[in-house]
């Protein structure tokens, strides 16, 4: 049983189409990466899928639950990471849990238990009655992520978790995710950072212009094209050639030793592969 | 009706942080009603044998818990367009009905928070009425009304600047002209049809004669029961609307 299947899903807004019949499924367990530049539709199926949005066309289902016909049994199995920080800066950081507990049906033993692990594992325990609005910016992208994860959710949506971050506390965040994974919760992260797709999917897949690119392993994905690229910069711009082995894309940088051009070896990337795939840079 | 609780209990937690300052900007308007419209112009007016002071006071409670229940759709505006906390409540498993209840009884809340604070400056001021469960019925039916009329316009308005239109069209004009600080009756008489259609007009006519101690008027508390349900339904059903 697949933990998310979405099946030609659309959406119109006007003239505008935000997603052009997008279908994938997810594996339970997995951390499934959409990747695409601003605009490309992931931000709009999270929504879909979240009931946020109302779709044009296409069905959903969560453990093979209708999200559209049976939303509130749907709702129950998902959490969901905004990609803007949807806390009450007004209030503490555990009335902004105590109160997503109660929408999700939860006891007050049960939230205020729940809400000091989760406190723990966030490394926010002592910042618990502190108003949200003193807190910095990582430290309310945790609130939000430990917040989703209140109740238990089978599947949790991240949209955009790290954007605006500094590295470092991105990389802190990347580490709570993959703890979050190994608990057994199916993710559904949306990213426009290629290294954030690469170090935690499980599958990733390009999404461009409403349209589902490509879905695959990132392995896979990197060796549709080969293991190793030779960069060459030319007056024109940058072109890339790519090859199966490091002996082949020495051998064929090696033919422009004499000219003006620089020529770069190096492994190939996923970044390549979707430049490769969807004709356009993140 | 899960998740009612934790909507209310939301916007008992707000209020609570914001007190103090709350309730003296609860305070403002009544007092300045007061000294401008009770002490000051109408010091010896007299309205239906009674001084106009008490003919006013019962106009302002009926006005304040109109514009404190409408006030509701200002926490939703904020919660909607720029904390995005309304985002959370549409991925939350709860019905519409559990949304709508939550915020119009926090309207209810905070119309009776600023209807006290009137009531304690006028107590300061020497007027006393009968504050029976007639008064109190008033007060909290006229407040519901509005509050899910307020949930209802936000729900329905793009942004936030549209909603002070609602405010500016509706509401201050409804304040002025509902009963409040002039007997309609003096109006001439095709004003009069149409002030008495004003949901504010029934509202003031209950709130004054249970503050006179005359008793409940039954025609006025029949509309405005009617209205409360009728504005329970266009709220219930204006909150997918919101949905993009």
């Amino acid at each position: 049983m697949d933990a998310v299947r979405v099946e030609n899903l659309t959406k119109r807004y006007g003239r505008l189409e935000a997603l052009r019949g997008i279908s994938f499924r997810i594996a339970p367990g997995s951390l499934f990466a959409l990747l695409g530049p601003n605009g490309a539709g992931k931000t709009t199926t999270i929504r879909i899928l979240c009931g946020l949005t109302r779709p044009t066309s296409g069905r959903a289902f969560f453990y093979e639950v209708d999200v559209f016909a049976s939303p509130v049994k749907a709702k129950k199995m998902a959490g969901l990471v905004p990609q803007t920080i949807n806390l009450d800066m007004e209030l503490t950081v555990a009335e902004n849990l105590l109160i997503h507990g109660l929408l999700f049906g939860l006891s007050r033993k049960e939230i205020a238990r729940r809400s000091q692990e989760l406190l723990r594992f966030a490394d926010l325990l002592e910042r618990k009655n502190h108003r949200v609005r003193t807190l910095s910016g990582g430290m309310r992208r945790r609130v939000l992520i430990i917040r989703a994860l209140l109740h238990r959710p089978r599947i949790l949506f991240l949209d955009e978790p790290t954007v605006g971050l500094d590295p470092h506390i991105r990389r802190k965040l990347w580490g709570l995710i993959k703890m979050i994974q190994q608990q057994g919760t199916t993710i559904l992260l949306t990213t426009h950072y290629i290294e954030e797709a690469e170090f935690l999917a499980d599958r990733v897949a390009f999404i461009d212009e409403g349209r589902l690119i490509i879905e695959d392993t990132p392995g896979a994905l990197i060796g549709r094209l080969g293991e190793f690229a030779v960069d060459i910069v030319r007056e024109k711009g940058l072109e890339t050639k790519y090859f199966r082995s490091r002996k082949e894309a020495e051998s064929f940088a090696l033919t422009f030793t004499k000219r003006a051009e620089t020529v770069t070896i190096r492994r190939v990337s996923l970044e390549d592969a979707f430049v490769h795939f969807t004709g356009r840079k993140v | 009706m899960k998740g009612f609780w934790a909507i209310y209990l939301r916007e008992i937690l707000i209020i609570w942080h914001r007190l103090p300052r709350m309730l003296l900007s609860f305070s403002v308007s009544p007092t300045l009603y007061l000294v401008a419209f009770g002490f000051g112009l109408g010091k010896h007016l007299q309205v239906g044998g009674r001084p106009y002071l008490e003919f006013l006071i019962p106009g302002l409670v009926a006005a304040s818990s109109m514009t404190q229940g409408f006030g509701i759709n200002v926490e939703i505006n904020v919660a909607r367009f720029y904390l995005k906390v309304f985002e959370e409540f549409q991925a939350a498993p709860i019905s519409n009905a559990a949304y709508v209840l939550g915020e119009t009884l926090s309207g209810v809340t905070r119309a009776l928070l600023s209807v006290s604070v009137i009531l304690l400056i006028t107590s300061l001021a020497g007027v006393s009425f009968s504050f029976g469960p007639a008064f109190w019925l008033g007060v909290i039916l006229n407040a519901f009304v509005f509050a899910a009329l307020g949930v209802t316009s936000a729900m329905i308005i793009k942004s936030h600047a549209d909603q002070a239109l609602v405010t500016n069209f509706i509401i201050t004009p409804m304040a002025f002209l509902g009963g409040t600080f002039f007997p309609i009756e003096n109006m001439p008489p095709l004003v009069q049809i149409i002030l008495k259609a004003l949901p504010l007009t029934h509202a003031t006519r209950l709130i004054r004669q249970a503050a006179y101690g005359e008793g409940l008027r039954w025609e006025s508390l029949f509309i405005l029961v009617l209205l409360a349900l009728a504005s329970l339904f266009l709220a219930y059903h204006s909150v997918d609307r919101a949905r993009d």
